[in-house]
Formats: C-alpha cells, sequence, structure tokens
C-alpha cells in the first residue's frame, strides 16, 4: 500500500479546500475525498458548470466566489479523489470509501472532517409527498444542471436560504407562488439587540435586505406568522395548507419547499466516538472542537459547518487554522510559527462569525416539537410517527437508542440522518429533560449502505 | 415539473425499458424530475410512493437501480447507455 498521507481531508466545499490549499502551502502530503463530482461544496456546487454555461450570475454573488477558490484548490497539488464516499474509518487512520463501484482504503496520520451541514428535518403533516423537498434540494436543481421549477411553488420555513432561494429562483424565471415565513411574530423585534455586534458583518446584513427588497419589488407575497404548514395530496403533492392571521388557508402547489435551518452534520464525527455538545442557539448537537478544530480524539479535526454553522467566510478561516494545526502536530513547524501564522486567521474567524448571534436569533427554528400532531412521520424511513416516539418515551425510553429499539426509528437506509435530531428533541420536550442530557444518535460504521461484496473487498488497498 | 436552463447536451439513457434524452451532467434524480416524474419508489413500510427530499444524499429517499445497482439517483451522474429501473416499474 501507498505510505500514510500526511493529512486526509473530508470534503471538499469551502472548509475542505481552505484546508487543503494551506497544507499544501506548508508542504503537506494531502489528499481529498469528496462525495460530490466537482469541488465546491454545496455553497459553490457546480460552479465551474454553471460559470461555463454562462447561467452562474443568476445564482448569486456568493455562488460566483466559488469559482476562483475551486481553480486554486485543483492547482494545489492536494491528490483528490471525486465521488469518493467514506464508509469506514479506522484508528490510524486507515479511511474505506467506495467510488465508482470499486473500494480503496487509504492511510493519513491525520484528518480534518470538512463534511457540512444538512438542512434541519422540517417535519410538517404530509411532507413525505413526491414534491416537498427542502430548499436546499432546489438550489441544487437550479445549480447542477440548471433546472428550475415549472408549477407553482411555495417556500415555507424560515433562514437566509429561504430569501436566498427567492431570488434565485426570480432570477431563473421561476416567479415563488408564495414564500410563508413561519417566525413567530416579534421576533425581528427580539433581536435588535445584537444587530450592534452584528454590523461587523455589515456587508452580509445590506445583502440580506437587498434580497427582501427585490422580492418585495417583484410583489412576491410575503406571509409573516404562518403556522400549521401541511403538505396535501393524494399520491403526490397537491396544495399547501396553513394558517394565517387566524385563518386557514390553502395554496395550490406542484412543490412545497421547506426550509427551518441548517445543522452540522455529526453522522461521520458521532461514528468516530468524537465528543458532542448541544448548541442552545442553534438547537443543534455540535462536535466539541477547540479554536484549531480539534475535537476529542487526536489527530481528529473538524471546520466549517460540520462543526458549526458560522458561514462560509468563517468556513474557510477555520480550514486554514486546522491545517496549520496539522502542520504543527507533524512537527514540520514550530508552536510559534503557528502562533504567528494563524493570529491573522484567528481574527479574521472571530470577525466573519459575528453576525452569527444575530441570525441564530431571528432565524431560530419554528418547529416546536411539542406541538407536532402524532400522526406526522418523524423516521421518514420506517414510517414511525411522532406518536409513536412519544409512547415509546411514555414506556420509558428516554435515550435516542431506547427509542429506535422500541420502534425502530434509525433503523433505515438513512441511518438517522433525517430524524436523530427530531427524535432526540421529542424526547426531551415530551420527557421533560434537557437535550444534552438526552444526547444524539450513536451512529455506526458502515456509514452508508454497503453490498457485501463492498465489505469483503474492504481491506484491499492500492491507488483509486 | 422542472425544466433545463442551460442547451441541452444530450444523453440517453433508459428508464424502466423506455429510451430518454438526460442532460450531460445532469443526476438521475434531476432527469426524472424533468420528466414529471417525483416519485421513483415505494416505501417499503406502507408502500406509498416516495421522492427525492434533500438531492444531497442525504435522505435516501431517491433509491433506484442502476445497471443493476441500488443507487441514489440524485448522487448519480447520467452515462450513455445507463438503464435505471425505479420501483415503479411495472
Amino acid at each position: 500500500m501507498r505510505r500514510a498521507y500526511d493529512l486526509a481531508i473530508v470534503g471538499a466545499g469551502p472548509a475542505g479546500m481552505a484546508a487543503a490549499m494551506e497544507a499544501r502551502r506548508l508542504g503537506l502530503d494531502v489528499l481529498v475525498v469528496d462525495e460530490q463530482v466537482a469541488p465546491g461544496g454545496q455553497i459553490w456546487r457546480g460552479v465551474e458548470e454553471a460559470v461555463r454555461e454562462r447561467r452562474a450570475a443568476g445564482l448569486g454573488s456568493d455562488y460566483l466566489a466559488g469559482a476562483e477558490p475551486v481553480e486554486t484548490f485543483r492547482a494545489a497539488g492536494a491528490d483528490y479523489w471525486p465521488e469518493a464516499i467514506v464508509w469506514h474509518v479506522e484508528d490510524g487512520f486507515r479511511v474505506t470509501v467506495s467510488r465508482r463501484g470499486a473500494v480503496h482504503t487509504f492511510a493519513a496520520h491525520r484528518l480534518i472532517l470538512a463534511t457540512g451541514a444538512m438542512e434541519r428535518p422540517m417535519p410538517v403533516p404530509g411532507w413525505t409527498l413526491p414534491g416537498v423537498m427542502s430548499v436546499g434540494a432546489l438550489q441544487i436543481l437550479l445549480k447542477t444542471p440548471g433546472a428550475a421549477p415549472t408549477g407553482p411553488v411555495v417556500l415555507a420555513g424560515t433562514g437566509p436560504l429561504v430569501l436566498a432561494l427567492a431570488n434565485q429562483l426570480l432570477a431563473a424565471g421561476a416567479r415563488p407562488a408564495a414564500i410563508l415565513d413561519t417566525r413567530p411574530p416579534g421576533r425581528a423585534l427580539r433581536a435588535l439587540p445584537l444587530l450592534p455586534a452584528a454590523l461587523a458583518s455589515a456587508g452580509l446584513v445590506a445583502r440580506g435586505l437587498a434580497m427582501i427588497a427585490r422580492l418585495r419589488l417583484a410583489r412576491i407575497p410575503m406571509l409573516n406568522g404562518v403556522s400549521a404548514v401541511e403538505a396535501v395530496g393524494d399520491t403526490q403533492l397537491e396544495g399547501v395548507a396553513f394558517t394565517h392571521r387566524g385563518q386557514r388557508k390553502t395554496l395550490q402547489a406542484a412543490i412545497l419547499a421547506l426550509h427551518d435551518g441548517i445543522v452540522p452534520n455529526i453522522h461521520l464525527s458521532a461514528a468516530l466516538g468524537c465528543a458532542h455538545d448541544w448548541d442552545e442557539d442553534q438547537a443543534c448537537f455540535h462536535p466539541r472542537v477547540d479554536a484549531y478544530g480539534d475535537t476529542s480524539l487526536a489527530g481528529v479535526a473538524i471546520v466549517g459547518d460540520a462543526a458549526s454553522i458560522q458561514g462560509v467566510a468563517a468556513a474557510r478561516h477555520s480550514g486554514c487554522l486546522a491545517a496549520v494545526q496539522a502542520a504543527c502536530a507533524l512537527g514540520r513547524i514550530s508552536e510559534q510559527e503557528r502562533d504567528r501564522h494563524c493570529a491573522g486567521a484567528l481574527r479574521a474567524l472571530r470577525r466573519a462569525r459575528a453576525i452569527r448571534p444575530l441570525l441564530d436569533r431571528i432565524y431560530a427554528p419554528t418547529v416546536r416539537h411539542e406541538a407536532i400532531p402524532d400522526h406526522v412521520i418523524l423516521c421518514r424511513c420506517e414510517e414511525v410517527t411522532a406518536g409513536d416516539i412519544r409512547a415509546a418515551v411514555r414506556l420509558g425510553a428516554h435515550g435516542p437508542r431506547q427509542v429506535k429499539s422500541y420502534t425502530r426509528a434509525g433503523m433505515g437506509p438513512c441511518q438517522g440522518r433525517m430524524c436523530g435530531l427530531t427524535v432526540s428533541r421529542l424526547i426531551a420536550a415530551e420527557a421533560g429533560i434537557p437535550p444534552e442530557e438526552v444526547g444524539y444518535p450513536r451512529a455506526r460504521f458502515p456509514l452508508k449502505p454497503v453490498t457485501v461484496a463492498e465489505l469483503a473487498a474492504a481491506g484491499d488497498t492500492g491507488p483509486a | 415539473m422542472f425544466r433545463l436552463l442551460p442547451q441541452p447536451e444530450p444523453v440517453p439513457v433508459t428508464i424502466d425499458g423506455r429510451s430518454h434524452l438526460a442532460q450531460r451532467g445532469e443526476t438521475v434524480a434531476s432527469l426524472l424530475l424533468r420528466l414529471d416524474q417525483p416519485s421513483m419508489r415505494r416505501s417499503a413500510v406502507s408502500g406509498a410512493l416516495r421522492g427525492p427530499y434533500c438531492m444531497m444524499g442525504v435522505c435516501y429517499e431517491c433509491l433506484v437501480e442502476i445497471d443493476g445497482r441500488p443507487a441514489q439517483a440524485c448522487m448519480s451522474r447520467v452515462a450513455e447507455g445507463m438503464n435505471i429501473r425505479t420501483g415503479l416499474a411495472p
């Protein structure tokens, strides 16, 4: 087998690419593995192609800004395996990936996980109907291959991505039929005290206001204080029902795009056994990391949205910091050199994070777990409802593992990615236990369903 | 349900025995959505129709069979001659 890499980075989004480029600048031997076909993560997904096809502008300046880092990353000299899905990691580290039907194992002295975020699942009645998707799903289609919805699209939920998608749809000639903001009234006012600190990221605040202005100018119906959103239809989505100003209303819809914020994707970090904490402001679990991204596991760092939702600028700085720390840990630079090297990035990271408390308060998740009707499916794979889980809790199941044993929630192909956070929060609400005590589901390797043939092939080593 | 914005660059594939022209670079999920097929399998528990939710490999709703192997449609780029079977094939 090839000798061990100095550093393996999982994920080629903003944080992963930044870590790779910095590590290469410091002379480390680097491998980047990523499950997508091209670098960019989700935020800059398919940016190279979009630029080539001259349709990147309509996706916004934040998207276009990804073209340059992607180009620089490709030239940085790291080994790069796209379409590689990590499904097993052993101490030391030995990492097994599946790639284009074949299995490969490689070794690395240090790992940086830059696996990004996922959308917070937003369970509403009928959300398993075909035609109901996440806001991110529509953005993905707009980016790759450049597909816009043709029928009526309703956006429901809250978060900066809702505004971003609405603008992107507008630019693509696919006006949203309505934006249903599910924030309870008074939220923006309660966030005002945090505005002064957020103005350190004045550019972001201004861009957010501009997005809202564009939607108002285009007369896109925007309803505030919406509650009890429900996807309606027989075998696929036909409409969206909701409560607004005390009245029950319905809109026809071919697509319902839901969004209740994004959360770190902790599946890999949980499987590795990294310590995680409950983040009250962002209402999610996240890995415990220090200023350099180092976790509770020696040799493993987590950067970008996979550690904590802090935005793309912060993601890039955190990637750099972890790479410098890796170089120091491997003895390539001294601690003094590391400190000198990192001073600027640490300051920049603080500045980039300045807006987060404001955003976290304005866009706090709107799904109230105690109010999810019993009949709503929470575990989509196994069709376990909120009522099933509440019944299990009343029988004494007070943790995710117990609930899984009682109900099968988390036993399907997605391995609890979609239901884990919701189940933990529902247990907390039903049992009256704080979420940090309830804990999060512990994922296990293999991280994705694999065939027996793949299992048998794991351990054979060689170039990809 | 969805229409293409860039110029067509056709890639011939088969879905449940029928020939279709996909767009170079798109995923199988994107193609099915553009063909007005938002559902591509039935729930193993209730038989209810299911379709893609996240489009990024997290939800596993878009499971189909590609060239004889189970795969997530949203993570599979179309290739010439690809043989796709959804869970709704007769």
